[in-house]
């Protein structure tokens, strides 16, 4: 059983999660999806998600695409600004481990290799559906309930 | 007034994509503007070498993910043009059909991320609302939302049914109807006027001058078009008018786009009422012979250009990409000149950026002040030098 003081600050974390969008080296599919998540269509404000534009303001990091080299120390540096708790989302194929970019010169693989990852949505890209499905085990997880 | 550096990207709210632009600033106006490519960069054409043409061809899809069809469709033709495959009627449609398609999602979405660079977010929701229809229709004839992956090396993977043209037909109603709404709304709007006209200059002359291609350089008033001067696939045979503005500036830009939309609803409804009948495909060579070919395509974003040469193996030997992005970086620089900050972002978008395609390789522009930038005389002698140590004199030429 969980402390008050515990259950309130996981209905605080889960209320509104804001989520930052950070484009590590993908084509841009994973990136289209995840803002198309946003609009009518599919909506994730409805579970209080609004897309944010500072690292300091955001409490998820939604990293698409491989690890390109240049993006390295900038991924480092967006996810040390964000403050705590902070969560990682890999979205699409390529972030949970590469993808199909395996192997290329300039990409380090997937985003667990950087930093810690805490949920893996796969795909190529992955549907809007799999993104919200996603956050909201994620959600889930963070409340604590068993089998979200 | 001191000048005033202002760093934009790699990661910015209003970049969707990595880039780097530093600003130099005198109060609210830009005074010069530098570019910085390559976060992006991860190395494709060097990894499509070591895959098989089946495999480098859902790699070289993956360069983009608005224009996959584009960059698919153009690798695909080259190594169809080494083997000497002649496509099937039926196979050629259905490419246009998926090309037109992907053109009218990929102008919708930058309408509505255009809409949310003026912060107009009404625009941007209803555009997007308007471009899941497309991307439904999408998924109906190829499988996929995003990576269609309906091209293979001969033709297309998959058929399209009497059932599908009905309902991408249906569809298109829809969105003729939407567009005729945004055209409403773009003429009569003052909020997109006052955001747009006038914004990021770019005439006919330094369009030309800078090589811009695809609705950037239309909207200086250039009717310049691959599907019209280079016709591939069936566009030869089809009524189409190439939409030019002479606007040259922002507004410019989301006219001929809006109207673009209009355009590729035509093309779509004279190819699903007559569907050429017959197969979907021919039968790739066990072997590719050696050979190599170049192949243009008109994309969504401008004129894309892919290389490929063979060797006879199993592998192709070398693919070059030239993305229409990359054409169109010259001008941004230009544009952006004696502009305000805030509009910054809004010119950047207006070329439709697409980082991913683009970085191909690092380019770095200069600052004025601090000139790195070698003349095409001192390349000349740079490369008569490297070849005279190879043996072959240039200097002649």
């Amino acid at each position: 059983m969980k402390s008050i003081r515990e259950q309130v600050a996981a209905w605080a974390r889960t209320a509104s999660p804001w989520i930052i969008h950070f484009n590590s080296g993908s084509c841009n599919g994973c990136d289209i999806e995840t803002v198309a998540a946003l609009t009518p269509r599919f909506d994730v404000e409805r579970f209080g998600i609004v897309q944010h534009g500072t690292p300091r303001h955001a409490d998820v990091l939604i990293v698409t695409g491989a690890i390109s080299k240049q993006q390295k120390d900038r991924l480092v540096r967006i996810y040390n600004q964000m403050a705590a708790p902070k969560f990682v989302v890999a979205l699409g194929a390529c972030a949970c481990g590469g993808g199909v970019l395996q192997g290329c010169y300039g990409v380090l693989g997937g985003a667990d290799k950087i930093i810690p990852v805490d949920l893996y949505v796969p795909g190529c890209p992955p549907r809007p559906e799999a993104l919200i499905d996603g956050i909201v085990k994620l959600l889930s997880g963070i409340k604590g309930v068993e089998n979200a | 007034m001191p000048k005033v550096i202002v760093p934009l990207g790699p990661q910015h709210p209003a970049l969707k994509e990595p880039g780097n632009f530093t600003l130099m600033l005198e109060g609210e106006e830009i005074v010069d503007a530098a570019l910085r490519l390559g976060y992006n960069h991860r190395g494709i054409e060097k990894a499509a070498e070591s895959r098989n043409f089946i495999q480098a061809m859902y790699l070289i899809e993956r360069v983009c993910g608005i224009c996959s069809h584009a960059h698919a469709t153009c690798y695909v033709t080259n190594v169809e043009n080494i083997c000497g495959l002649e496509l099937p009627r039926r196979a050629q449609a259905i490419r246009v059909i998926t090309g037109e398609l992907e053109r009218i999602h990929s102008h919708l979405l930058w309408l509505g991320v255009a809409a949310h660079e003026i912060g107009f977010d009404t625009l941007f929701m209803y555009s997007w609302r308007d471009r899941e229809y497309i991307m439904d229709a999408l998924e109906t004839l190829s499988g996929n939302r995003v990576h269609y992956s309906i091209n293979t090396i001969g033709g297309v993977r998959r058929d399209i049914g009497k059932e599908q043209i009905e309902d991408i037909l249906k569809k298109l109603d829809l969105v003729e109807s939407r567009t005729n709404y945004y055209i409403k709304l773009a003429t009569q709007e003052p909020t997109l006027h006052a955001r747009t006209m006038g914004v990021g200059k770019l005439p006919k002359e330094e369009a030309l001058k800078r090589d811009a291609c695809g609705p950037l350089l239309r909207a200086s008033g250039v009717a310049r078009d691959v599907r019209k001067d280079d016709p591939y696939l069936l566009y030869g045979e089809l009524d189409f008018k190439v939409i030019t503005s002479d606007a040259c500036d922002v507004f410019g830009r989301v006219y001929v786009r809006v109207f673009e939309i209009l355009e590729s609803v035509k093309i779509l409804r004279q190819v699903l009422n007559n569907m050429p009948q017959g197969p979907v495909s021919v039968k790739m060579p066990p072997k590719v012979p050696a050979g190599e070919s170049v192949t243009r395509y008109e994309a969504p974003r401008g004129e894309d250009i892919h290389y490929v040469k063979t060797d006879g193996g199993v592998n192709p030997s070398r693919v070059k990409l030239r993305a229409p992005t990359l054409a169109n970086f010259e001008s941004v620089a230009y544009m952006l000149k004696g502009d305000q900050l805030a509009d910054a972002p809004l010119i950047i978008a207006a070329i439709d950026p697409c980082f991913s395609c683009t970085d191909r390789m690092a380019v770095v522009d200069k600052l004025s002040g601090q000139s790195q930038i070698e003349t095409f005389k001192d390349l000349r002698l740079k490369s008569i030098e490297h070849y005279k140590r190879k043996g072959i004199d240039f200097s002649k030429l």
